[in-house]
């Protein structure tokens, strides 16, 4: 297979594993492009892309952006704070609005999860989901799983603990998705009332004890606590979240075996990794970074290919 | 299909052995020069070209390098399909260097033309030239000619070249398939 089943990145639940391995293989070959003097290539020059950004972002944004500018396409940026959807504008007249200044692609991050599926629907570009609501981030789970399939060879057969905030993560749920695709083994640990109802029924084992996840699993992902999505407490104190789920390196030093340990960032040092983990060799979070722009300029590459070229 | 023989393995060797000679002409010791193999069939060619100056004419340490122009290509977006990406493995410097281009068949000038681009991502070399195995003779879009030629050939539009070789398709030999 040559090229994507989709026109559109919404979600991991949408691609097959031939897509992942796809975007792997296309990310392969990007990577050694921004290890270069110049990092940049002309692929894209006709192509423009929108990031819209209804919802905060720092890494991602610039991820995708630098991605976009690697692959010499036309960017422009916008997010809600300063926009007229502060004045009432509905979704879909503000992409329409957009579109009409001949953009091809759309970034598009906003807090209702099904906001990309719902936009693919009705305005007429290629969509990337960078992130809806509680719902899918895509582009994250691909990068993680690259990252996986860097430092330990393959994702398949492989086993995964995601840890933390599973219920207010996107994160999780498209990480899950993609490595079951990919043929890895899932569990989750967590408080319990940050572990969603559903969490058993797609196949994902559950383990309340830390120490436990950790002897089991080759990689250890460690989601942040999302206090900003949290309308009740779920968990007595950030102090007991820490003792009960916060990986140490003591911690790490006493398991029988090396495992990798990942962080989608933002980190809160001190809360579920502390620094010395974080700035460890077992820690892989930087690498995810640079990674982030080679496997987001493949999916840019690959849906871009699919973009009608216009003879006029 | 028919197909007819251009080139047979003994005339494919003695075209490697005269581009070889060729070359030593040009760049003696190797010692400012890189080969670099266009990607994907061209690499067979530079390979080739690397073990007989190393082995016929003890010159050590050809410096070789696979370069690869999907990103640079001028029909992205234009063929209809998704163009794959092959392995580039550039591990020598190309700045100040006299740099050998190597690819198998030349038709349209297009991939060359590419590969100029993709080659100023790695640095400014001081002069490039090209050398192919075939030449196809008029069918050029662009004003780009080979510096080495191992056999210069006349084949109308419709027709294909098929360059084999014994690592890849277990033969040595040149085709014109006529469709």
């Amino acid at each position: 297979m040559s090229e994507l089943s989709v026109n559109h990145l919404l979600g991991i639940k949408y691609i097959t594993e031939a897509d992942i391995q796809l975007i792997f293989e296309t990310a392969d070959h990007f990577k050694e492009v921004i290890n270069r003097p110049i990092k940049k290539v002309p692929s894209l020059r006709d192509i423009t892309i929108a990031n819209l950004f209804f919802e905060n972002s720092t890494r991602t944004r610039l991820s995708f952006e630098l991605a976009e500018k690697r692959l010499s396409a036309d960017v422009i940026n916008f997010s809600a704070a300063s926009s007229s959807v502060k004045k009432g504008e509905t979704l879909i007249d503000t992409v329409n609005n957009i579109l009409a200044m001949k953009v091809d692609m759309v970034v598009m991050r906003h807090p209702n999860p099904g906001a990309g599926v719902f936009l693919s629907q009705h305005v007429d570009a290629s969509i990337i989901n960078a992130g809806d609501g509680a719902h899918e981030h895509p582009t994250q789970a691909l990068l993680d799983c690259y990252s996986i399939r860097e430092r330990l060879g393959d994702v398949a057969g492989k086993k995964v603990v995601i840890v933390g905030d599973i219920l207010h993560s996107r994160v999780a749920l498209s990480n899950i998705f993609a490595l079951q695709k990919l043929g890895a083994e899932v569990k989750v640990c967590g408080p319990k009332t940050l572990l969603p109802k559903f969490i058993a029924d797609i196949g994902v084992g559950v383990e309340s004890d830390l120490r436990t996840a950790l002897e089991w699993c080759d990689v250890a992902n460690m989601l942040r606590v999302q206090n900003e999505r949290m309308d009740i407490s779920y968990f007595p104190t950030t102090r007991e979240y820490t003792q009960q789920f916060g990986v140490t390196k003591t911690l790490l030093d006493s398991l029988n075996k090396e495992i990798v340990v990942m962080h989608p960032g933002p980190i809160n040092r001190g809360v579920e990794i502390t620094s010395d983990v974080a700035d460890s060799k077992q820690a892989i979070i930087l690498d995810q970074v640079q990674n982030g722009v080679a496997v987001r300029m493949a999916v840019i590459y690959l849906l871009a290919s699919k973009i009608k070229h216009n003879e006029n | 299909m028919s197909q007819k023989v251009l080139l047979n393995a003994t005339e494919v060797h003695i075209a490697l052995q005269r581009l070889a000679c060729q070359l030593i002409e040009n760049h003696d010791t190797f010692s400012n020069t890189v080969l670099i193999g266009i990607q994907p069939r061209g690499i067979y060619l530079a390979e080739r070209l690397k073990t007989i100056l190393e082995t016929d004419y003890k010159i050590k340490d050809v410096p070789l390098g696979y370069l690869d122009i999907t990103f640079y290509r001028d029909d992205f977006r234009r063929s209809g399909k998704t163009l794959e990406a092959n392995k580039t493995k550039i591990n020598c410097v190309v700045e100040d260097k006299k740099v050998v281009f190597i690819d198998d068949v030349l038709y349209t000038g297009r991939s060359i033309r590419s590969a100029l681009t993709a080659i100023q991502s790695f640095g400014r070399p001081l002069e490039i030239e090209l050398l192919t195995l075939i030449d196809r003779r008029f069918s050029r879009h662009l004003p780009i000619q080979p510096d080495y030629r191992g056999r210069q050939v006349d084949a109308f539009g419709e027709e294909k070249v098929k360059v084999c070789w014994e690592e890849k398709d277990g033969e040595d030999a040149v085709y014109l398939v006529n469709n």
